[in-house]
C-alpha cells in the first residue's frame, strides 16, 4: 500500500515530475518555484531519472527549449512562478497555438510590480487567455495527483493543449503535508508512452511547425484552438474515470462542499477554498446553510457546471486574487458573472478581490463574507458589488 | 488554390509533409521581373545558384526561364550574371 509521506507542494510536484519522469525538462528556478527545479535536478543527477534536464538561462529559453523538444515528440515539463511566467510570454503563447503537450506546475506568486514574492494569482490569470488549460490545486495531494493527471490530459489526441497546473505560492508550495503518492510504476503505468503523430526530427516524414501564418489561415488556426479548449470539457473526464480506476480517486471540474442546500456560498480558487470550508463547518454548525463551490479548472471553464451546482442559491461571493482593472471585478468574477447571466433565476452576485501580494485570507475575514452574503440574501440587494477584502484604508 | 475550412487543415499552424512551398504561389509579390536575353546567356548557372528562391528553371544543364510563380524579382539573377542578360521589367 501507499504509505503517506511528509512532502512540500513543491515536493509534491517534483515527485510526481519524478515518476513521470519526462524525456526532457527544462527549467529556469525561481521563487517559489525554486524547489520544484531544484528537486528535479537532484533526481537527474542521482541518476534516478533518465530526463534531459536543460539548465538554460532565463524562462524565455525554458519555455522555448521546450517546444523544440515537444515539437520533437518528447514528453517534455517545466515549472515557474510569476515574473518567470511573464519572461515566458512570447513562447507561453506559441507553444499553446502550436498544440504542444507541455506540462507546466505554476507555483502562483504575485507579478511585480512592486516586486513580491507571495502568493496572488496575478500571473496565471494573466495567462488565462493564452490558449493554456489551467487547473488550481488546493493542497500537496491534488499538486500532486493533478500533475499527473495534466500529462493525460495534454496528451490526449483530442486535446493536444499545454496544462498549467497551478498551487498558491509559499501558502502550498512550501507547506509541508501529508501526500499519498502512489508506486512508481502505478504512475508509469497510468501516464502511458507518448507518441507523437508528427516528430520535427522524423527525416522520413519531414514537417514543417511554426510557419508564418498570415491573413489567409490564422484565424482558422485560432478557431481549432477555441474548439479544442471547448472539446476538452467533454475530453477530460474520460481522464477523471481512468485515474479513478487507476488509483481510486475521483476528480471533476469543480468541488462543491456542503452545496447541496445552501443559501449562500463562496466560489474560490486554491488554497483559500481550504480555509474556507473551515467557516462553513462553523457556520453550519450555527444552522446556517451555507456551501463552498471551488472551481478546480478555470481552462477550459466549466461553465455548466457552476451554473448548475448555484442553481437555487440567494448570494454568492466571487473570491478573486488577483485585480483585472476593469473596475469590474477580477477574473473569476467576470467569468462567472458572465456565466450566469443566462439564467433566469440566478444568485445576487457580489466580489471580494483578496490576499493580493501573500496578504494573508483567514478564517475571520472569510466569515465576514458570509456575514455579508446573508445581509445581501436577506435585503436581496447588492450594496457593493466590488470588494477589497483584507486591505487597509476600506470603509 | 481553394482556401481549406478549419476543420480541414493540421493543428497548430503544421505542415504536415514536405515540398508544399511549389504550392503556395508567392509570384504575384514581385515588382520587377527578371527577362532573360537568351543569345547573350552563356548557360553558367551563377543565377540559378544565387536565386534564393529556386525560381531558375534549369534543363540538361541550360538555363531555360523563370518560375515566376515563386520568384520574387529581387534582381541578385541579373546582378549576378557575368554577361548582364538579365533585365529587371516593371511588373
Ligand atoms: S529575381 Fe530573384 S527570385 Fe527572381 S529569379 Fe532572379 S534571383 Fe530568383
Ligand atoms: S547567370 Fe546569366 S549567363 Fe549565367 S545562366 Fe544565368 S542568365 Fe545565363
Amino acid at each position: 500500500m501507499n504509505k503517506v509521506v511528509a512532502l512540500t507542494g513543491d515536493q509534491a510536484a517534483a515527485e510526481a515530475m519524478r515518476q513521470i519522469e519526462p524525456d526532457v525538462v527544462a527549467a529556469y528556478p525561481i521563487t517559489p518555484q525554486t524547489e520544484i527545479v531544484m528537486n528535479f535536478a537532484q533526481y537527474v543527477a542521482d541518476g534516478r531519472v533518465q530526463t534531459e534536464m536543460i539548465p538554460v538561462e532565463s524562462e524565455h529559453s525554458a519555455m522555448s527549449a521546450c517546444v523544440g523538444a515537444a515539437a520533437s515528440g518528447a514528453r517534455t515539463m517545466t515549472a515557474t512562478s510569476a515574473n518567470g511566467l511573464a519572461l515566458m510570454w512570447e513562447i507561453v503563447y506559441i507553444a499553446a497555438s502550436t498544440r504542444l503537450p507541455i506540462v507546466m506546475p505554476v507555483v502562483n506568486r504575485a507579478l511585480s510590480g512592486p516586486i513580491n514574492i507571495h502568493c496572488d494569482h496575478s500571473d496565471t490569470m494573466g495567462a488565462r487567455d493564452s490558449g493554456w488549460l489551467q487547473v488550481y490545486c488546493e493542497n500537496n495531494q491534488e499538486v500532486y495527483e493533478n500533475v499527473i493527471m495534466a500529462v493525460k490530459i495534454a496528451e490526449h489526441k483530442d486535446i493536444l493543449l499545454p496544462v498549467m497546473v497551478c498551487q498558491d505560492g509559499f501558502i502550498t508550495s512550501h507547506a509541508v503535508e501529508g501526500v499519498k503518492p502512489y508506486e512508481d510504476k502505478r504512475v508509469k503505468d497510468f501516464v502511458g508512452e507518448y507518441r507523437i503523430q508528427h516528430s520535427l526530427l522524423d527525416v522520413d516524414r519531414p514537417v514543417t511547425y511554426g510557419p508564418l501564418d498570415l491573413q489567409d489561415y490564422y484565424f482558422e488556426h485560432k478557431r481549432q484552438q477555441a474548439e479544442a479548449v471547448k472539446n476538452s470539457l467533454k475530453v477530460i473526464p474520460h481522464i477523471f474515470a481512468e485515474f479513478k480506476k487507476h488509483f481510486g480517486v475521483e476528480y471533476d471540474f469543480i468541488e462543491t462542499y456542503k452545496m447541496d442546500d445552501a443559501d449562500i456560498a463562496i466560489i474560490a480558487l486554491s488554497s483559500t477554498a481550504g480555509t474556507a470550508k473551515v467557516v462553513v463547518d462553523e457556520l453550519r454548525a450555527e444552522g446556517k446553510k451555507a456551501g463552498l463551490l471551488r472551481p478546480r479548472f478555470f481552462r477550459p471553464f466549466p461553465k455548466e457546471m457552476l451554473v448548475q451546482a448555484l442553481k437555487g442559491l440567494k448570494a454568492v461571493a466571487i473570491m478573486d486574487r488577483s485585480e483585472s482593472f476593469s473596475g469590474r471585478g477580477g477574473p473569476l468574477f467576470a467569468e462567472m458573472r458572465s456565466a450566469l447571466l443566462d439564467e433566469a433565476d440566478r444568485p445576487l452576485t457580489v466580489n471580494y478581490i483578496y490576499g493580493l501580494g501573500g496578504r494573508d485570507i483567514d478564517t475571520k475575514q472569510i466569515k465576514s463574507v458570509y456575514t455579508d452574503l446573508e445581509k445581501i440574501a436577506a435585503e436581496n440587494k447588492v450594496k457593493h458589488l466590488i470588494n477589497y477584502l483584507g486591505v487597509r484604508g476600506e470603509k | 488554390m481553394k482556401k481549406k475550412g478549419w476543420k480541414e487543415i493540421p493543428i497548430g499552424g503544421l505542415i504536415d509533409k514536405g515540398g508544399t512551398a511549389a504550392e503556395y504561389k508567392t509570384g504575384d509579390w514581385r515588382t520587377f521581373r527578371p527577362v532573360r536575353d537568351e543569345k547573350k546567356c552563356i548557360h553558367c548557372l551563377l543565377c540559378w545558384m544565387y536565386c534564393p528562391d529556386s525560381s531558375i528553371l534549369v534543363k540538361d544543364k541550360k538555363m531555360t526561364g523563370f518560375d515566376y510563380e515563386h520568384c520574387k524579382g529581387c534582381g541578385i539573377c541579373a546582378s549576378i550574371c557575368p554577361v548582364k542578360c538579365i533585365k529587371m521589367d516593371k511588373e
